[in-house]
């Protein structure tokens, strides 16, 4: 066996993957030692705080922390089935003319910029969720959910123009996903006497951590997005659970304070926030490797010839 | 990391070799008068084919933020540095007043042809929250027969910070002792009511989507975009709607308290003809550069800017600096050195 | 109704789903697509290609050095990111199991969800503050940064997937790990590693906030890796917030322009890879 070969390779491999890290790991001293100031006056009262008030030098970082997850998650939660639909349709169910258009349509999605989803949001996609809000019966404008005026302006839009930037990242992956799935499951399902989608739910079954894997991706997109939320979101540092409320999300809010923080204090706070937003893009994360854990085994290591166990030993 | 400081040593030398011919000076800093400031600059590079000046609109605190860690060679600012800041920085920065500029309350109320009338106890309550309706009292009384609708004032206010926030605040705060304890002044505040729009286009854009709200953006921006605007009551007590011509009255009245280092805000200001919410917007330099042949051509064109480069203003919508002040600064120009 | 209609509908009924969200997809992107091409359109001319950026009220102007400036930042960006996405994500794929492989997995998706500001500020800490200087340098860093989670992830799931049987085989014929990786795996798997490459341009081509504070722009042409350079993106945001129509006009083209080069890279590179698949026999 080629062992010293095969440490070289693992060394080098492991070398790149290590940059990977490093770079976390900067990019978390580099977040801490920058907001010192603030973390040194509020400590942990910063997470629980809800004001944010430059003059007088108050900062919290709570309207932001639920401004975030809540278009995030409903971000998600419209984005998901959708991206997922479109991937199967892609790979399994639609006819071959098709496919190479489609799936660069869906690449078209992605090649937009965040600031031309911005101002698309603003001209077109506010005034229609004003619209929709305007429609909705006054028994259902009572509900926590669809109160308050109804501006276009809110989590719902910002909520939506997530949903339509996270679509393309999940789609693909998950189409390139399905699209490895070896042929022989399928048959199998098919076999065996499945419906259509029954055997698309067993390729489903075998590609899961790739596909939990793209809903990360999304998921990751959607809590750092910057400009296109804060053109529709409203920014407004006030916690609500209307969708037609104007909120604030982290990534927004430093977007916005930023250049033009000048006073020291107001600076660490900001870059506290993206430290707030780091930790919990960690905590997301760690949830997610928990579920995919329970997922186990990794799809692919299904069958274990004895010489790969020797291999394994090198 | 070795590779790139030897890259960019590199680069410096080379750099330096070649800037005989091509000198770049970077500077940053307001988003307002980028557009004079652009149209300055390429007006001189056309006399001075070598001078390239590279200026980014990245906000008026970023701007100060890039000059005090010296990555620009000027920075610009439509709010004076404070005098925290200043210390800060690792050498003197002097202030010089370029142009003018106003702030204009704007507003979307379908079917209105009058032109409104506001006042700052008015425009500091409806931004506390305390005045919610078009036709309430207060606003009535300022526009004496003019049909206000029963609406709700959507209040649009800046998300991100800005220099033309800090102006707008500051006027309130003058006009508004309630103002000033609750919401102060500075670049960004805590606003007790009302939707954030990023950066004055975005203002602009709400207010035109929405009717029935109200916001505050640059004049240039309200004349661009055609937006309904109202004249503010001044100090003497007139109803003046902002103009290039009484901006640069409001600047003249400000001439003779103009305190050395030009540090000054002139909203507010008292005499007649004055448009109130008015500021100057300044650029930074150090006293003393480390780059003198950049601190040269910057000099130069300053003084190019407050004589010859007035005359670029009054196009693209910036009131020209009163002659009073102009000598001011030629004055304070021979402090920089340039050798 | 028996089982089997039953079973029957429900796929059926899947099948209708899945079509329903294509088009759902579509409708925004038709709105998009039509917003951007009638807004741009009109501002598009060779002058656009080839002339730099005026003053405002001056006729004429164009993105020459943004466009030029886009394309040197995103080169920039993937001569750092590919390799070290790629490679790291063979390695946790390989040694999958291992305690160091689920640390970089963890790493990569915490990097993914660093919002593209943040990236930005940390960006100008460590590549332009020691330095005193902007530069196109401190843009590719910064925007490499954020292709490197996108690529290695897909990398990873990707090389996962491609069956044990194709490995073995080669191992068995007495290949090297590496040789078995990187002459027979990846290449089975290239189709989709070059869509999270694409993926990954896509991403960073259209970003603006990371690249403010690092390659700060420049209204001047230069092909200077140490000084400022302009970008599309920068140029077109810096235009959109101007209050002026001319210049309101030519960030509109601008944003055209850039969403078709993301799309030319993108069927380039598709097309490459159809090649590549045909070489190999597939």
């Amino acid at each position: 066996m080629n062992k010293s070969r095969d440490w070289g390779f693992r060394l080098g491999t492991g070398a790149f993957a290590l940059v990977l890290v490093l770079i976390v790991c900067a990019i978390g001293i580099v977040l801490v030692r920058d907001s010192w100031l603030s973390i040194e006056k509020f400590g942990f009262t910063f997470w629980r705080t809800e004001i944010w008030d430059p003059v007088s030098g108050e900062f919290g970082a709570l309207p932001f922390i639920w401004g975030t997850l809540y278009s995030s998650i409903l971000a998600l939660a419209i984005a998901t089935p959708v991206a997922l639909g479109i991937a199967i349709f892609i790979s399994e169910l639609c006819p071959a003319m098709l496919r190479q258009p489609l799936v660069f349509l869906t690449e078209l999605l992605a090649a937009v910029p965040s600031i031309v989803y911005g101002l698309w949001g603003i001209f077109v996609m506010v005034p229609a969720v004003r619209w929709l809000e305007t429609s909705l019966p006054d028994p259902v404008r009572q509900l926590p959910f669809f109160s308050g005026p109804p501006l276009g302006l809110g989590m719902l839009s910002a909520a939506l123009i997530l949903a339509i930037m996270v679509i393309p990242f999940t789609s693909s992956v998950s189409r390139e996903v399905l699209k490895a799935v070896p042929l022989a499951q399928r048959e199998a399902a098919y076999a065996l006497g499945a419906t259509r989608f029954e055997a698309i739910r067993a390729a489903l079954h075998y590609g899961r951590t790739g596909i939990v894997g793209a809903i990360m991706l999304g998921f990751g997109r959607a809590l750092g997005e910057t400009m296109a939320v804060t053109m529709v979101i409203g920014n407004n540092p006030k916690i609500s659970l209307s969708l037609f409320a104007p909120q604030y999300t982290m990534a927004a809010v430093i977007a916005n304070e930023f250049t033009e923080a000048a006073d020291a204090l107001y600076l660490g706070a900001l870059i506290e926030i993206g430290l707030v937003l780091f930790v919990i893009t960690l905590i997301v994360n760690s949830l997610s490797r928990l579920l995919i854990w329970s997922m186990a085994p990794r799809a692919g290591a299904t069958f274990e010839p004895p010489a790969a166990s020797a291999e394994a030993a090198a | 990391m070795k590779n790139r400081i030897l890259a960019a040593t590199l680069a410096c030398a080379a750099t330096a070799a070649v800037s005989a011919q091509t000198l770049q000076i970077n500077g940053a800093g307001a988003t307002f008068p980028a557009p004079i400031y652009t149209k300055w600059f390429s007006e001189y590079n056309k006399l001075h084919g070598n001078v390239q000046i590279n200026y980014q609109p990245i906000g008026s605190g970023g701007g100060i933020r890039q000059i005090t860690s010296q990555t620009v060679f000027f920075g610009a600012s439509d709010g004076p540095m404070t005098n925290d800041q200043l210390t800060a920085a690792p050498g003197r920065i002097l202030h010089f007043p370029t142009v003018l500029g106003a702030v204009v309350p704007v507003y979307n109320i379908p079917n209105m042809k009058a032109e409104l009338k506001f006042s700052g106890p008015v425009l500091a309550d409806i931004y506390m929250g305390k005045i919610t309706r078009w036709n309430d009292p207060a606003i009535a009384k300022l526009n004496a027969g003019v049909a206000l609708p029963a609406s709700d004032i959507t209040v649009v206010h800046r998300a991100d910070g800005s220099g033309t926030t800090y102006i707008w605040v500051d006027y309130l705060s003058k006009t508004s002792d309630e103002f000033k304890k609750r919401v102060g002044v500075n670049t960004s505040v805590n606003w007790p009511a009302g939707v954030g729009g990023r950066g004055n286009e975005g203002v602009a854009a709400l207010v035109t989507q929405t009717p029935g709200s109200l916001g505050y953006v640059e004049l240039i921006y309200a004349l661009q975009n055609k937006i309904a605007f109202g004249s503010v009551q001044n100090m003497a007590g007139e109803q003046v709607r902002a103009s290039v011509e009484s901006v640069t009255v409001a600047a003249a009245a400000a001439a003779t308290l103009m305190p050395a280092d030009f540090r000054v805000s002139i909203t507010n200001a008292p005499g007649k003809g004055v448009y109130p919410i008015s500021s100057f917007t300044w650029l930074l330099l150090y006293e003393n550069p480390k780059d003198k042949t950049q601190s040269k051509a910057m000099v130069d064109l300053v003084k190019w800017a407050l004589t010859d480069g007035q005359k670029y203003c009054a196009d693209l919508g910036y009131a020209p600096l009163p002659a009073a002040v102009v000598k001011l600064e030629m004055d304070a120009l021979a402090k920089v050195k340039t050798s | 109704m028996n089982a089997l209609a039953r079973r029957r509908l429900l796929s059926s009924l899947f099948v209708g789903f899945c079509a329903f969200t294509v088009l759902l997809a579509l409708v925004p992107l038709a709105f998009i697509l039509f917003f951007v091409i009638t807004k741009g359109i009109g501002s598009i001319s060779l002058g656009f290609f080839t002339h730099m950026p005026l003053p405002v009220g001056e006729p004429g102007g164009g993105m020459a050095n943004a466009i030029v400036g886009s394309l040197m930042l995103t080169g920039l960006a993937a001569v750092m990111a590919v390799p070290i996405g790629v490679v790291a994500g063979v390695y946790m794929s390989e040694y999958a199991g291992s305690r160091f492989a689920s640390l970089v997995r963890f790493a990569a998706d915490t990097l993914n969800g660093v919002p593209s500001i943040v990236i930005g500020v940390f960006a100008y800490a460590v590549a332009v503050l020691p330095f005193k200087q902007f530069s196109a340098l401190a843009g590719g860093f910064a925007l490499g940064t954020m292709m490197i989670p996108i690529i290695a992830r897909t990398t990873e799931e990707l090389l996962l997937l491609v069956p044990g049987s194709v490995r073995e085989g080669a191992l068995a014929l007495g290949a090297t790990r590496a040789r078995a990786v990187f002459s027979v795996v990846l290449p089975a798997a290239l189709p989709g590693i070059v869509t999270g490459v694409v993926l990954a341009l896509a991403r960073v081509a259209g970003e603006t906030a990371p690249l403010l504070f690092t390659a700060f722009n420049n209204r001047f042409f230069t092909t200077k890796l140490t000084q400022p350079i302009s970008s599309l993106t920068v140029q077109v945001f810096t235009y959109a917030i101007s209050p002026y129509e001319d210049w309101h006009h030519q960030a509109w083209a601008g944003a055209l322009v850039l969403v078709t080069m993301v799309l030319g890279c993108s069927l380039l590179a598709r097309l490459a890879t159809r090649r590549l698949e045909r070489m190999h026999g597939r």
